[in-house]
């Protein structure tokens, strides 16, 4: 569905991604784990389409990204969480799932879009009226992942959902990830939290400096040795 | 008290195209971040298009605006087009030096075309008052409050109820994730900076029957854009709205009880105690 070849990409002069390789089959959970600041997020954003990339190629469904501007991508079915919530603080938590179902293709499903993510999350149906900007991190997230789903995504990218959680709503959100897959979205999912994501991922890939350095089943990763050196402390 | 309660009447009326041309400045500034220096002089532009229909095919300047608002949204999406948008993420400075260069232009061209003599529009109610409850209220000024009172409710459920006004908004409360929404925010920065020209235009041919026309009067009008826009917080259209309404009655009342020599120091000084007590302005934290 997504393929990722040889990509490059530099912020200015400094590097920070080499020759990355990276495939997401349809129906799949995908995680991309790594240190901070190992390019897991650059990556992201290349597919997104909001910086541009030296060399390499993506494509999704086997069209070239390379031509298209960030809408056109999410026009495709390609839709990001993006890291640090990025809710519009003046907007309702309603106001915010409605843009998330801006494109013309999701405005037909757009109410029962709305009960879909209220279902997913009942506490954003109490806060209905509340402005996001107002609202605890957690909630921002649920309604983040929430406002993603609106589009009617293939492909969702989430960038560190977990980032910032209590622990007890870090288990709750990788719960609403491996659901929102088992109700047929693709996930492309980057993180920090090593031990969750490579527990609810059905491949995996380690990023470290910009280039991946292992990949694999999500469970033998979490047995790699490594793996359990580098990110688990054991 | 009658003195008091006329003057504010007056300068509530004058406000609200104060209102307009703040609204404009601050939807431009709260989309793209670039600070409008050629706003006044987009005005301007829109009080010689009122002045060429109406003196060259008799239109009514109030009527004239159904012609004003589209050309001058046109006007405003093509500066977007060429030159802003190649500038946007540039250094502020050089943002700033585009708009004011921008203005210069547009001001010199209508100096070529008009000369810079004063042109005055004069209509048969130019000059005409009626009375309410004692109180005289300039025509002009009336109507004028009237269609800015409509063009800003129609603006405000533009912004609040339409897909592409809530995609302007969320461009303007977030870029990037407006992007990740599927929102072409090129579009939408075009579209903002038609409206707000359009305003700016639409202001300057509201305020045509009562003003003097010349060239060089879009700098005068684009430091009120900027007063207005700071002081009701940068970006914020409830703001602009009030900060619109407060610097005309300002200056009304000040024109009143002080002379009306000393209304710009009066509304300087207000402006200055404004950012003094609230440094983001008056609706500093509300965005669009």
């Amino acid at each position: 569905m997504l393929n990722i070849d040889k990509l490059n990409f530099s912020y200015g002069d400094m590097q920070v991604l080499w020759d990355v390789d990276l495939t997401v089959n349809e129906g799949e959970i995908v995680t991309v784990v790594g240190a901070n600041g190992a390019g897991k997020s650059t990556t992201l954003k290349n597919v997104s389409r909001l910086v541009k990339w030296k060399s390499g190629s993506i494509a999704f469904n086997g069209i070239d990204l390379a031509r298209h501007e960030p809408h056109e991508v999410v026009e495709m079915g390609i839709v990001q969480v993006p890291e640090g919530r990025k809710i519009f603080p003046e907007m309702t938590v309603v106001e915010n799932l409605r843009m998330g179902s801006f494109i013309k293709s999701a405005r037909p499903d757009r109410d029962a879009n709305i009960d879909r993510v209220f279902q997913l999350f009942p506490r954003l149906k109490e806060r209905e009226k509340q402005l996001g900007g107002t609202m605890s991190g957690g909630e921002q997230q649920m309604l983040a992942i929430g406002r993603g789903l609106m589009a009617n995504p293939k492909l969702i990218l989430l960038d560190e959902p977990s980032l910032g959680l209590a622990p007890l709503l870090v288990k709750f959100i990788f719960d609403i990830i491996q659901e929102i897959n088992k109700q047929g979205v693709t996930v492309l999912l980057v993180e920090q939290n090593v031990y969750q994501s490579l527990r609810i991922a059905h491949r995996a890939y380690v990023l470290e400096t910009g280039r991946v350095v292992l990949t694999g089943k999500g469970e033998e990763l979490l047995n790699d040795e490594h793996v359990k050196k580098a990110f688990l402390g054991m | 008290m009658m003195v008091l309660l006329q003057s504010l009447i007056s300068g509530i009326l004058i406000g609200g195209v104060y209102a307009l041309i703040g609204i404009g400045m601050t939807i431009i500034f709260g989309v793209m971040r670039v600070i409008n220096f050629a706003h006044g002089d987009i005005l301007m532009v829109g009080m010689y298009l009122t002045y060429t229909l109406f003196s060259s095919l008799g239109i009514d300047p109030f009527v004239s605006i159904v012609i004003t608002i589209p050309l001058m949204f046109l006007f405003g999406a093509f500066l977007q087009k060429v030159f802003i948008n190649r500038m946007l993420g540039a250094h502020p400075q050089n943002q700033i030096l585009l708009t004011i260069g921008l203005g210069l232009i547009m001001s010199n061209t209508m100096m070529l075309i008009f000369t810079s003599d004063y042109k005055i529009i004069s209509t048969s109610y130019s000059s005409e008052s009626f009375n309410v409850a004692g109180i005289s209220i300039s025509s002009p000024l009336a109507i004028s409050f009237l269609i800015t009172a409509a063009i800003t409710l129609l603006l405000y459920w533009f912004l609040l109820k339409t897909n592409t006004g809530q995609a302007i908004r969320a461009t303007a409360q977030d870029r990037e994730a407006a992007q990740l929404m599927g929102i072409n925010v090129r579009w939408m920065s075009i579209l903002a900076f038609g409206i707000g020209s359009a305003l700016a235009g639409t202001a300057g041919a509201l305020i045509s029957p009562t003003y003097y026309i010349f060239p060089q009067i879009g700098g005068i009008f684009t430091l009120k854009a900027f007063i207005i826009t700071v002081l009701g917080g940068m970006g914020s259209i409830i703001g602009a709205t009030l900060g619109g309404i407060i610097i005309g009655v300002a200056e009304s009342v000040s024109a009143v009880y002080i002379s009306s020599g000393w209304k710009d120091v009066v509304v300087f000084v207000l402006f200055l105690l404004v950012l003094l007590f609230k440094p983001a302005g008056l609706m500093g934290k509300s965005r669009m």
